[in-house]
């Protein structure tokens, strides 16, 4: 059983059940008064950010959670399959799971997915994702500014606000943090 | 946190050094004497919450603990005669480390006898005031006087709960005031908190209203000093101090001895006086606008 002196950054523990991961903590203790650990923790089902403060001492229950990089392989009705480059094992994600992270998933990207109690929970692609733009409006020869922009559409079914001069059949690098547009790839 | 280079280390020392400089100027000015009481003491404190470390021979005989504070002794010169006396001392208490806390740290503790403990708020704020000109860290919210806030228009104001409601679960009382209340205190300027719960103050006497005659004042949401209107009563705080060990006793925790000698001296005879302990690491933490206390320290123990 752990306690809340193995608190730290990315320390991952069940709350009310669900598994969170420590964003940030703080060790307070009013003068005369009991000590405590103020902590802001990740929902790492929702990602949704809560602050919980815990009794200085108070027994914590760390999450069974474990992060496998796999390759993405195929869509398979409302889900994506993935295997595991090492076991050869695969799993499958629905696109509500994925979230946002549906639109970075080319042949043979490589994710991080994290598993709680053996079960996919999430994934983390790579920061950076090079997508074809498969629909925009023309681009204006010459205009090489970035401060005007115009929606395009990916091959992923993402949109991106680019610059006037991207054209259908650009590759562009993105960010998939963010879901910004970054720059132009040469190819 | 990046581990300062020697430079940085040497800098932070020097102005380490202009802050203790001008701490013992300012006590100087208005005749205080400087004293110095023991690192090992027979009685580390008996706050439920306090943990102390205990000392002992290489052979396993405890010879006390370090001191939590100084606060007994300097009570005693207090019996013995003294006036308004001051000290430096390192204190240190086993279980507390966080970006406000170090298990060893540098504290101002300082009396006045014949005084009441709005005596000692008016120092604490001309202190603050003065240290910050001589560090040469302009800092106009600190300029006398500070706000004055009971705990229970803090909670009210800061929380939406009242004092009342809480004034039997100690555990939510403090839980509310370490999420809710704290941060928020002393935002902008200084604020000086009075009037606390009679339980959260067993060296504090008592004020008319049976409120504890305790103080302590918040800077950005740091507690930065603790200070009371002293209990002068020998047999009041015999009493509390028992109280104070069998709280110990139920929460599981050593339950360390009470200084007898402390308590002869108050039973001779202690003026009415006001005293404070001020975190000095903490203080410099705000006035150069640091956001830990080992950022001001040359080897925090993560350093050492």
């Amino acid at each position: 059983m752990a306690d809340t002196s193995d608190i730290k950054k990315g320390f991952k523990m069940l709350v009310d059940g669900v598994p969170f991961a420590v964003v940030d903590h703080q060790f307070v203790k009013p003068g005369k008064g009991q000590a405590f650990i103020r902590t802001r923790i990740k929902n790492m089902m929702t990602g949704a950010v809560i602050d919980r403060t815990f009794k200085s001492g108070e027994k914590l229950e760390k999450a069974d959670t474990e992060e496998r990089t796999m390759q993405y392989l195929y869509p398979e009705g409302d889900s994506r399959v993935f295997m595991d480059t090492q076991s050869y094992e695969q799993i499958s994600l629905t696109n509500e799971q994925l979230g946002d992270n549906v639109h970075y998933l080319l042949d043979g990207t490589e994710v991080d997915i994290m598993l709680f109690e053996g079960r996919p929970i999430g994934v983390t692609p790579p920061t950076f994702v090079e997508l074809l733009v498969t629909e925009t409006e023309p681009g204006f020869k010459g205009d090489t500014s970035s401060n005007t922009t115009k929606p395009a559409m990916c091959e992923t079914g993402l949109q991106v606000n680019v610059p006037l001069f991207v054209n259908a059949g650009d590759k562009l690098k993105v960010d998939t943090r963010t879901g910004d547009y970054v720059e132009r790839v040469k190819g | 946190m990046a581990p300062p280079s020697d430079l940085a280390v040497l800098q932070l020392l020097a102005l380490r050094a202009s802050l203790l400089g001008s701490i013992r100027r300012f006590f100087e000015e208005r005749d205080f004497v400087e004293v110095e009481t023991p690192a090992i003491v027979p009685s580390p404190g008996l706050d439920v919450h306090l943990s102390a470390f205990e000392v002992r021979t290489s052979e396993g005989e405890s010879v006390g603990w370090l001191a939590t504070s100084p606060e007994y002794q300097m009570k005693r010169l207090l019996s013995a005669g003294a006036e308004r006396i001051f000290q430096l001392s390192r204190s240190y208490r086993a279980e507390e480390h966080g970006r406000h806390h170090e298990r060893e740290f540098t504290m101002l503790e300082w009396y006045r006898a014949n005084a009441t403990s709005d005596d000692v708020i008016r120092d604490t704020e001309e202190l603050v005031a003065f240290v910050a000109n001589a560090l040469d860290q302009p800092a106009p919210e600190v300029q006398p006087p500070w706000q004055r806030l009971t705990v229970d228009e803090a909670l009210q104001f800061h929380a939406n709960v009242e004092l009342a409601t809480l004034a039997n679960d100690e555990e939510r009382f403090f839980r509310v005031w370490a999420e809710t209340v704290q941060p928020r205190l002393g935002n902008e300027r200084p604020v000086v908190v009075t009037d606390w719960p009679s339980s959260m103050a067993s060296l504090a006497k008592l004020k008319p209203n049976g409120m504890a005659d305790r103080f302590e004042a918040f800077f950005r949401g740091v507690e930065l000093c603790n200070g009371f209107g002293e209990l002068t009563d020998a047999t009041e705080q015999r009493r509390r101090f028992e109280q104070n060990q069998s709280e110990r006793r139920a929460a599981g925790a050593p339950v360390y001895p009470m200084d007898e000698r402390f308590l002869d001296d108050l039973e001779r005879g202690m003026p009415e006086s006001g005293g404070n302990a001020l975190g000095v690491d903490r203080l410099l933490m705000l006035l150069v606008g640091a956001d830990s206390i080992q950022s001001v320290m040359p080897f925090p123990e993560k350093r050492l």
